[in-house]
């Protein structure tokens, strides 16, 4: 009895170390408490916010870019406009590799700097061929080179999107003008969206973005170009925070050759719209029925 | 044990009285060993830890700890998910000789395949909650609070199919050692229905598994409809190889009886399964290189390195040549006959199918990418520790379940006021 009396005491022991050493091993945890508000880990999916409860979001998610960031930058909620369905075209005859929407695109979106981000990615390509197997996006000389010619890529918000397929709790879908989204505050992170998506589209949150509080652009949109939280997916939204304000990508205004063509393709006056009548256009993949809304042509 | 026992009069009892006290008996069953359980239970609490402080650390720091790039968004962590769905499901292969067939040398033991299954599902289940970088939001998932996106997304299945196999497996041993511990006789169909629902369920936990890549258009790699009935087939070598090791330990290390029909009858499955396991191999690679095309790029950086780039190349061939091996040690008796050939080649055959399920499976999907660019993975140390840890967790829950669960199925663990069962193991097992 006396045995079984000191076996059970060292038990106890045994288990108050355990649950000790579980203790500490879990400690790094509680800095989580600081940065993440219990109201933040509780906010419900965007679509089920009321105008009074995005609001606030809207004006917490601004005091914690103010916290971390010291930047004042405001957040606004842009919803898509009625009758517009966005796409985009880019005239492959033309565009020279320079790079620069893909620079824009790291500049306009708050994209970390440590890793240069951007939604774009350029390949280089041999004349005569469209096998992208044997394009390059890591090409360092100047541009253009002789028999190349260039492709950047980005979403192609695909009216079919793999991506939004997958998602297992409904954090990314098409919005009605066409553009896919994200709610950065109700992704889990688990990058589904990420393995689906055949254009590379898509990029996670590897770290805690780091954006100098001087190079932060303040004018954001909730579902656009906010700083993203740490450990979420995220990736081109067309410039929502722009666009839907009648303004143009910030790709586009960057390209210094003209030739990227965006617009609304119900408006028939539009120049996408003329691009899509008059030129032979084609998307990336088709075999695999994505229906992308990002087209490419050649002048000739 | 027969599930056909005569049923005799039973008192009633009061649950509410007797199922703490029978919990807390557990307890101790669970908790009493010798300097070999203490030893090694010692060790794997330490290797857990040291996994769930690696994974706080991840959370806090964000995932660049890991090797992971958008480019190859997914590696150890899914990969070991991926294998231990199967090992999981694996289990399956000791309930339906037992269930099916009437194999009553299987029967005394199935229990060991359903603990397996209870705590390979938990690996699973934490394998992908250490792959997420929001772990906060998993209530995002919950039906009701959440946004589950079912029947849509194939991930939701998953989630509903594992949590299901976790619970009807838990239900059936549970009721199983609770009415050992009451010396009564197991009534049917408080548990018969569920077995054969969790036989069913088995292969749909890793059909949908498979579903889940095999359904992405964008990655080639992936996309074949061979991927299901492949990983049914390894996971039909790792489940029952991994409870021939299981039993042949308890024999060795503890008093309770294997009787060796079961151990038989689960080598003649492995010695099967191993051959088509390689024979689907064989049939993915032919289609691949016969074919050609830029689609086989991915195969191509596997078996052979593609554009200078070979990280992955030793493995996919370790991984088959210990599959090989194997399947030529289980066939050749003169061989498995020798002390210890037998349990090498089953952990060879294990290990291969580890590493042709998990990394030879995941990564080369993501390399190249959708873009057709080229950047390698290798896991980090973080990944390596956080992986060491939750399996770590996981053997704790089956030693710990295994003790309780053998103990009650061999009339050991029974409540004191009733006289021990006859055949009642003498000596409790480490």
């Amino acid at each position: 009895m006396t045995d079984r009396k000191k076996r059970r005491t060292l038990k106890i022991l045994g288990a108050t170390l355990g649950a000790g050493a579980f203790a500490r091993a879990i400690a790094p945890l509680s800095a989580l408490s600081e940065t993440t508000s219990m109201e933040e880990l509780l906010q419900q999916h965007y679509q089920e916010l009321t105008p009074k409860d995005l609001q606030r979001v809207l004006r917490r998610l601004e005091a914690e870019t103010k916290r971390d960031y010291g930047v004042d930058v405001t957040i606004e909620d842009v919803p898509p406009l009625e009758g517009v369905q966005f796409a985009y075209a880019l005239n492959l005859s033309i565009c020279i590799g320079c790079r620069k929407c893909a620079e824009a695109c790291h500049e306009e979106n708050n994209h970390d700097r440590g890793t240069g981000n951007s939604y774009i990615r350029v390949l280089e390509m041999d004349q005569g061929s469209m096998d992208m197997e044997r394009g390059r996006t890591d090409y360092d000389h100047t541009v253009p080179a002789e028999g190349k010619f260039y492709m950047p890529v980005q979403c192609q918000q695909c009216e079919n999107a793999p991506c939004v397929t997958v998602c297992p709790v409904e954090a990314t879908w098409q919005e009605k003008d066409g553009i896919v989204v994200v709610d950065y505050n109700w992704c889990i992170g688990c990058r589904y969206c990420e393995a689906a998506c055949p254009y590379h589209a898509r990029r996670f949150n590897w770290n805690k973005p780091d954006v100098p509080a001087e190079e932060m652009n303040p004018n954001q949109a909730y579902l656009g170009n906010r700083v993203r939280p740490q450990g979420v997916v995220e990736k081109c939204t067309f410039c929502l925070h722009r666009t839907r304000k009648g303004r143009l990508p910030a790709c586009l205004e960057a390209c210094p050759t003209g030739a990227r063509v965006f617009g609304n393709v119900l408006d028939p006056d539009s120049e996408i719209r003329w691009v899509l009548e008059n030129k032979r256009v084609f998307v990336l993949k088709e075999e695999l029925g994505t229906r992308p809304r990002f087209y490419y042509f050649f002048d000739e | 044990m027969s599930m056909h026992m005569e049923q005799t009069v039973q008192p009633p009892v009061d649950h509410s009285v007797s199922y703490p006290k029978f919990l807390w008996r557990a307890l101790r069953a669970a908790t009493d060993g010798g300097p070999l359980f203490y030893g090694s239970m010692t060790i794997l609490t330490i290797v857990a830890l040291l996994g769930a402080n690696a994974w706080a650390k991840q959370v806090v720091h964000g995932m660049a700890v890991t090797d992971m790039t958008d480019h190859v968004s997914w590696g150890l962590y899914v990969a070991n998910f991926t294998f231990l769905v199967g090992l999981a499901a694996g289990g399956v292969m000791m309930v339906i000789p037992a269930y099916l067939y009437r194999d009553d040398d299987m029967h005394d033991v199935v229990i060991v395949g359903e603990l397996l299954a209870v705590a390979a599902i938990i690996m699973a289940m934490l394998s992908i909650v250490v792959d997420m970088g929001r772990p906060d939001r998993l209530w995002h998932l919950i039906p009701g609070i959440g946004r589950m996106h079912w029947p849509i997304s194939m991930l939701t299945w998953d989630v509903i199919v594992l949590n299901g196999y976790l619970l009807l497996n838990l239900h059936v041993c549970g009721y199983l050692i609770y009415t050992r511990w009451l010396g009564r006789t197991p009534n049917p169909s408080w548990y018969v229905p569920f077995v054969f629902m969790s036989i069913f369920w088995a292969f749909s936990i890793h059909t949908v598994t498979a579903f889940l890549y095999c359904g992405l258009g964008g990655r080639p790699f992936w996309n074949s409809a061979l991927l299901a009935p492949r990983f049914l087939a390894s996971a039909f070598v790792t489940g029952p190889a991994f409870i021939v090791i299981t039993l042949k330990a308890l024999r060795a290390r503890s008093a309770f009886q294997i009787p060796e029909g079961a151990i038989e009858r689960l080598l003649s499955i492995v010695r099967i399964t191993a051959l088509i396991n390689l024979f689907m191999a064989a049939s993915e690679v032919f289609v691949e290189f016969y074919t050609g095309g830029s689609h086989t790029a991915s195969a191509r950086y596997l078996y052979f390195g593609l554009h200078g780039h070979e990280e992955l190349v030793p493995w996919i061939w370790t991984a088959l040549g210990l599959n090989a091996a194997a399947a030529v040690v289980l066939l050749s008796k003169p061989l498995y006959r020798r002390p210890g050939v037998l349990v090498a080649a089953l952990v060879m055959t294990f290990v291969g199918v580890w590493i042709e399920k998990g990394m030879g499976l995941i990564v080369p999907a993501f390399i190249p990418s959708t873009l057709h660019e080229i950047v390698p993975y290798v896991p980090s140390a973080t990944e390596w520790i956080v992986t060491a840890g939750i399996w770590a967790f996981g053997m704790m829950i089956y030693i710990v379940a295994l003790k309780i669960g053998l103990q009650a199925m061999s009339g050991r663990l029974v409540r004191s006021d009733l006289p021990p069962a006859v055949g009642a193991v003498p000596q409790e097992a480490e």
